[in-house]
């Protein structure tokens, strides 16, 4: 090598060392307050007293949740921010759940993740590092939640992280305007709902449409109508019992409860409005299961309170406009109203006090009934969050069911299997029994052969 | 908004950090002379790829062989059970079936296709057009064409409008009730090969289409003055003469068949009875966290690439020596 070209060489490497160690030291420089007395906060504040002493501290969140939804999230947490002076560091992510276990095993947990799925919370809290809530959170749970939520966010017993929204899967999409036209009433009982089915059937259309394609997801709604059904007829002992394998898909209820599920969803006479025959069902995506009911190609579906956001701009939701649902009936008498739903869980990472307050904050009926303020479309199981705030009929229709006491309120089960069966098999056996005529028997037994043993 | 700056910064710092040891590296390679210089010369070009080689492909496939012999959470030994379960279980003989059909039928019928419109387009005017038309599907990518394709496939039941092209145009031509597509097996398997045909024959027309016009003039020119038209020129001169470009062709469109996984995963997810084999590896793995089936199957994926893999290099190889 020429003196020549070794002094370029030197000249290039010179400049690169530089950057390497001027950004080495940009990364440091994270605040580092020591703690002062606690200030006492006034005015407007002055209801966050509780959450003070803090101030210039950040908490790092991490969810599933994004833009627009998170936006909301962000503008129900500004007051608090502002008075007591933690900021609230937000990122949502599409890929979250599979990214949250890579980032915690990593070293490089968020303070705050909200999880939706209680067994990936207990993978998490399996891998040590998840920090237990203060007792004022406890406490917060204990008071405003239906005490069943409380051990959704428990693992073998200890009490980790509180909810946050909540999701109502037990309700049936109707067209108020067509079942007026019809002269159809909204049915309160199993049997009347079967009975109006046939009632529709004999004018010649399909009364329900159903769909569970999604992607790789396929076949998730169909599980949803069976644990339904579960619940209904078996009520909450035997809902509990079939999440934990105590009761296997090979039994007398679970089969009975597949024959029900036969009778309704997978009845020719009934399904599928709009677009085809039974197994038609494979193939249509659930975001598209509901469109013909707007055509009058179809009366009812199936599916949770987040199917809202499915229908197209301009859809009038309302208890008399184009689109309604109404509460899917109990089978059972001796089941008080069950209801299957789903949440999100507020977990931390972090053990530092500024992260326990806001976890700490976000179980409170106040911060509840701000999110709530902040947009439609979000629904709190939260019985001190303040109901009169829900603008959608849709929201207060989810969450009178969701906040009430007496209800029979269960988890939605495949979030509680293990992702074998409740992520795998009992999806593509769920799907394969609509799709390819399998029988009942088969069909549970596939599902339990696969359970982990 | 501060943080993305920070990590953009620790990236670019990473990336300036890394050349800066690179060229470092190579300024020491430089100065080294004499007795050191051929064997330390050698280290620096090939040490990297080796370690990466052995870092990215050669431990991998031993640990994977080894999880292979072990059960669903590794903790227990047992032999050859997963090969067994492998190529007994009835489901995983439908996805190995399935499998064989896949690299049989598609790779044959892009290579015959494409060869066709080489051979078609070659004496068409303005031809790049064309050729950019039917290589453009190359292009987009499996998931992508996938969802195009399943608005082709999509069916509603006769007495309803059809939002599929495929359903519309058979209605149109007269079948009354034409099955839901994607349900229909085994016909499912093979409408699921024409969006990989359809992708792949660009890149075979291409390929082929140059090496028909590396064939010589005088050879083409001599057999016409034998007497050789039409279809004895292209059985006896033109195809024995881009033999070679035909196998590379083929086997490659082979292996990247027997990877198909987007397409599967995309269209079905592998039910219907469309699975494959990548496909049901990935779902034993990761959503039944069966290691040891997964690592079976992937196993027995690697070892059938292998000879397609081995007679491609070879076949290049031969190609090269030749010219």
């Amino acid at each position: 090598m020429s003196a020549l070209t070794r002094r370029r060489a030197l000249a290039l490497v010179a400049p690169a060392v530089a950057v390497v160690t001027v950004l080495a030291g940009c990364s440091n420089t994270s605040g580092n307050n020591a703690a002062g007395p606690v200030p006492t906060l006034t005015g407007d504040c002055a209801k966050y007293q509780a959450f003070a002493g803090q101030s210039g501290k950040t908490v790092t969140m991490f969810a599933s949740i994004i833009s627009p939804e998170s936006d909301s999230l962000q503008k129900s947490w500004k007051e608090f921010s502002d008075c007591t002076g933690i900021k609230i560091s937000y990122e949502g992510s599409n890929d979250f759940e599979s990214q949250l276990p890579v980032r915690v095993s990593g070293g490089n947990a968020p303070d705050l993740a909200i999880i939706p799925q209680p067994g990936l919370l207990q993978k998490m809290v399996e891998t040590g590092k998840v920090v237990k809530p203060n007792d004022a959170t406890a406490a917060n749970v204990d008071k405003y939640w239906n005490k069943t939520w409380k051990s959704f966010g428990s693992v073998n017993g200890t009490f980790y992280a509180p909810p946050m929204s909540a999701n109502m899967k037990s309700l049936v999409w109707y067209s108020p305007k067509a079942f007026t036209a019809g002269g159809y009433q909204v049915p309160t009982t199993w049997d009347q709902m079967m009975q109006l089915s046939d009632r529709i059937s004999a004018t010649g259309k399909k009364p329900w449409c159903g769909g569970i394609g999604s992607g790789t997801a396929t076949g998730w709604p169909a599980t949803d109508w069976l644990e339904q059904i579960v619940l209904r007829t078996g009520g909450g002992d035997v809902y509990d019992k079939w999440v934990s394998h105590e009761i296997k898909f090979n039994s007398p209820e679970i089969k009975q409860a597949m024959q029900t599920l036969q009778g309704w969803m997978l009845n020719p006479k009934y399904v599928n409005g709009g677009f085809g025959d039974v197994k038609s069902i494979a193939t249509t995506t659930f975001q598209d299961a509901g469109k013909p009911i707007l055509t009058g190609n179809c009366f009812m579906l199936q599916q949770a309170s987040f199917y809202g956001a499915q229908w197209p701009a301009g859809t009038q939701i309302g208890e008399n406009a184009d689109i309604f649902a109404f509460y899917l009936p109990g089978i059972n008498s001796s089941v008080p109203t069950p209801v299957v739903g789903g949440g999100e869980f507020t977990t931390a990472f972090g053990d530092r006090p500024e992260v326990k307050l806001v976890q700490q904050y976000l179980s409170t009926p106040e911060w509840h009934t701000s999110r709530i303020k902040a947009a439609k479309g979000w629904v709190s199981a939260n019985n001190g969050a303040d109901q009169s705030a829900y603008t959608d009929p849709l929201d207060k229709l989810s969450a009178k069911y969701l906040t009430d006491a007496n209800a029979t309120f269960r988890f939605d089960a495949s979030d509680l299997m293990p992702a074998a069966v409740g992520s795998g098999q009992e999806w593509k056996s769920m799907t394969a029994w609509f799709a390819e005529g399998k029988s009942i028997d088969q069909t549970v037994q596939d599902i339990d052969s696969q359970w982990p043993a | 908004m501060s943080e993305t700056v920070l990590k953009f910064g620790n990236t670019i710092g990473v990336i300036a950090m890394f050349f800066a040891i690179l060229l470092v590296v190579f300024f020491a390679a430089g100065r080294a002379t004499g007795r050191f210089a051929r064997p330390l010369t050698i280290a620096i070009f090939l040490g990297p790829a080796a370690v990466l080689l052995l870092a990215g492909l050669v431990i991998p496939v031993i640990r994977t062989v080894y999880l292979s012999l072990f059960n669903g959470s590794s903790s227990r030994f047992v032999g050859g059970d997963n090969y067994e379960w492998a190529f007994t279980a009835s489901p995983i003989q439908k996805v190995l079936i399935n499998t064989l059909l896949w690299i049989v039928v598609a790779p044959v019928v892009t290579t015959v296709i494409g060869l066709a419109m080489a051979l078609l387009v070659d004496r068409m005017k303005r031809q790049a057009f064309y050729k950019s038309l039917i290589f453009m599907p190359m292009a987009v990518s499996f998931v992508g064409a996938s969802f195009i394709w399943r608005f082709v496939y999509e069916a509603r039941g006769p007495e309803q409008p059809q939002i599929g092209l495929l359903s519309q145009v058979v209605m149109a031509l007269g079948w009354k009730n034409p099955p839901n597509w994607i349900l229909a097996q085994p016909l499912n398997t093979f409408l699921l090969m024409v969006i990989m045909i359809w992708v792949q024959t660009g890149f075979a027309m291409v390929v082929l289409s140059a090496a028909i016009k590396a064939v010589p003039d005088e050879i083409t020119e001599a057999a016409r003055m034998d007497g050789a038209t039409g279809r004895k020129l292209l059985f006896q001169v033109t195809i024995p003469m881009i033999r070679n470009t035909l196998i590379v062709v083929l086997t490659a469109i082979m292996i990247t068949t027997l990877k198909v996984f987007d397409i599967v995963r995309t269209m079905t997810g592998g039910n219907f009875g469309t699975q494959v084999l990548a496909n049901e590896m990935y779902t034993q793995s990761f959503v039944f966290f069966e290691n040891g089936r997964g690592s079976t199957l992937a196993t027995i994926l690697f070892v059938a690439v292998l000879p397609l893999v081995l007679y491609n290099i070879f076949q290049l190889r031969r190609e090269r020596a030749t010219r």
